[in-house]
């Protein structure tokens, strides 16, 4: 089995993850949905230099972790491509933002270096809820749960789509690197020189299995309109959770937790 | 149950695929429908299916395939896809099987007892809940015949249906086609199984009908297969 295939499977076992049972799987869609989109925007609305701040909302995907019996280890695991990437995006902020704001002891703590830190924090917590939010509840479910908010049936039908034919993409591309791989042996990755062609012939072999994968959903009688399977109705255990979400996210935000700890860092 | 009438086809202009093709198969017939490579087999299939239009008519149980009959065309015509990992893209085989009826408006309970009828027909029962991409080939080949007998379609098209499958997961292929009762049209390079599974055969010869007759005769003709780059079935060598 090569890399490539390895990534398909992954893809697979996340909806192995999804069709999991504990509490917060067999809470509905709806709630999980709306509680974690309120956790982003909580996370995404504290100040750029509130490190301190921000900290404790690891609490809620804390929890979950637990509640759900995911390990947080499958989930770094499986978001180790895209968790560089988001680190990446405030790497440059300790060379612009050299304002010392804080003092650790001795050490002056600048502003860029401070609010690198918050960036990458928000990024894990963003990819964290995300990531829990698929790896509990199945796909299908999330989209049925979009289209009740009257999200357009087009984007939604699409987000689906888009997550199936990921499969179909990589499995394409691991078929291509193999061939690849038994014609240039001994060699790492693949020779700038064939990119070009790769990628062309992966785009073109890719859409053409979208294409029949297609036809197949329309000789099946498919015409934009998914029929989602029935959803678990939205009940109080789902009620509680969402408001304990949302409380507990109004606490950490506009509650100083950390003072109220003793303060982990001195201003 | 199928007609063709003088259909034609090119794929880009001046190069025709299918050139005048007429032929017509009664119900509950089961035709093979063989010829080399390129011979345009599975783009027969796809003219049939509505996939493709070319010129000429084609009638499905008395319905013009045409885009107005589309719908209710398709909905008379199971097809199994070469590439099974192409047919279904769902995540379990049960959800596969219940995406047809509920796209036809059967009622979800009445659907999930036709996957299960479907399920018990083929014994796969053990299948229902199994992922899509931790099931064998033939497994795999199984589940997406059982997703389309759960149609309930009058007639069943299949692109090579024995491909890529040993020698033991051909045989149930194989059992399982000759059980159906349906109309079938079957397009394959495995005589042995087209002479197990068709009474009639049609042979396909660079988009034009080669020869069309019982199977028992034409895939013994020795001379002609070959002209068409094929070879007497195994089981008929040696007893022509
Ligand atoms: N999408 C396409 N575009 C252009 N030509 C095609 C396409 N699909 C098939 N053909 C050509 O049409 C002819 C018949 O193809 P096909 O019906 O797939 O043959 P068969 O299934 O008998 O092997 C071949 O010569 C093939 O090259
Ligand atoms: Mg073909």
């Amino acid at each position: 089995m090569n890399k490539m295939d390895k990534a398909l499977q992954e893809i697979g076992e996340m909806d192995e993850l999804a069709a999991r049972s504990s509490p917060i799987h067999n809470l509905s869609a709806t709630a999980k949905l709306l509680s974690t989109i309120a956790y982003i925007v909580t996370v995404v609305s504290f100040d750029k230099y509130d490190l301190s701040g921000l900290a404790p909302l690891l609490l809620w995907p804390v929890l979950l972790f637990q509640i759900s019996g995911i390990p947080v280890r499958t989930c770094f695991y499986k978001l180790r491509i895209v968790l560089p990437l988001v680190m990446a995006v405030g790497l440059f902020n300790p060379f612009f933002d050299r304002h010392i704001i804080l003092r650790l002891g001795t050490i002056a703590v600048s502003g860029g270096v401070v609010s690198m830190l918050t960036l990458m924090l928000k990024g894990v917590l963003c990819l964290m809820a995300s990531f829990l939010l698929v790896a509990t509840t199945p796909f299908d479910s999330i989209c049925a749960a979009l289209r009740k908010f009257h999200v357009p049936k087009t984007l939604v039908t699409l987000l689906l789509l888009t997550y199936r034919y990921v499969g179909v993409m990589t499995e394409e591309l691991a078929v291509m690197t193999d061939a690849y791989h038994l014609r240039a042996p001994g060699q790492k990755g693949i020779h700038v020189s064939a990119w070009g062609s790769f990628l062309g012939q992966l785009l073109l072999r890719s859409m053409d299995r979208a294409q029949e994968l297609y036809a197949s959903m329309l000789l099946r009688g498919y015409h934009q309109h998914f029929h989602y399977a029935p959803q678990k109705p939205f009940g109080k255990k789902d009620a509680v959770f969402l408001a304990g979400s949302l409380l507990l996210f109004a606490l950490l935000r506009f509650v100083d937790v950390a003072q109220l700890l003793g303060g982990v860092f001195v201003r | 149950m199928i007609e063709f009438q003088n259909v034609s086809f090119s794929y880009e202009k001046g190069k025709s695929v299918i050139k005048g093709l007429s032929f017509s198969i009664a119900d509950g017939e089961a035709v093979g429908l063989i010829g080399a490579n390129g011979a345009g087999k599975s783009t027969v299939m796809k003219l049939l299916l509505g996939l493709l239009a070319g010129e000429g008519k084609i009638l499905v149980d008395g319905l013009e395939v045409n885009r107005a009959n589309l719908a209710a065309v398709r909905k008379k015509l199971g097809f199994v896809l070469q590439n099974s990992d192409n047919q279904m893209f769902m995540p379990t085989v049960y959800e596969d099987m219940i995406f047809a009826p509920l796209n036809y408006m059967v009622s979800r309970e009445e659907a999930e007892q036709r996957v299960d009828r479907v399920l018990s027909q083929l014994g796969l029962d053990y299948l229902k809940h199994r992922y899509n991409h931790k099931i064998s080939g033939g497994e795999k080949r199984m589940a997406a015949i059982a997703t389309v007998l759960a149609m309930e379609p009058e007639a069943i098209l299949m692109d090579e249906p024995t491909s890529a499958l040993d020698p033991y997961n051909r045989r149930i292929v194989i059992n399982t086609i000759r059980a159906l009762p349906q109309t079938k049209l079957i397009t394959s390079h495995d005589l042995d199984m087209i002479l197990d599974t068709c009474e009639r055969v049609i042979l396909l010869s660079d988009g034009q009908i080669a020869a069309d007759g019982p199977a028992d005769e034409i895939l013994r003709d020795r001379a002609l297969l070959e002209a068409n780059h094929m070879e007497l079935p195994l089981s008929l060598c040696g007893r022509e």
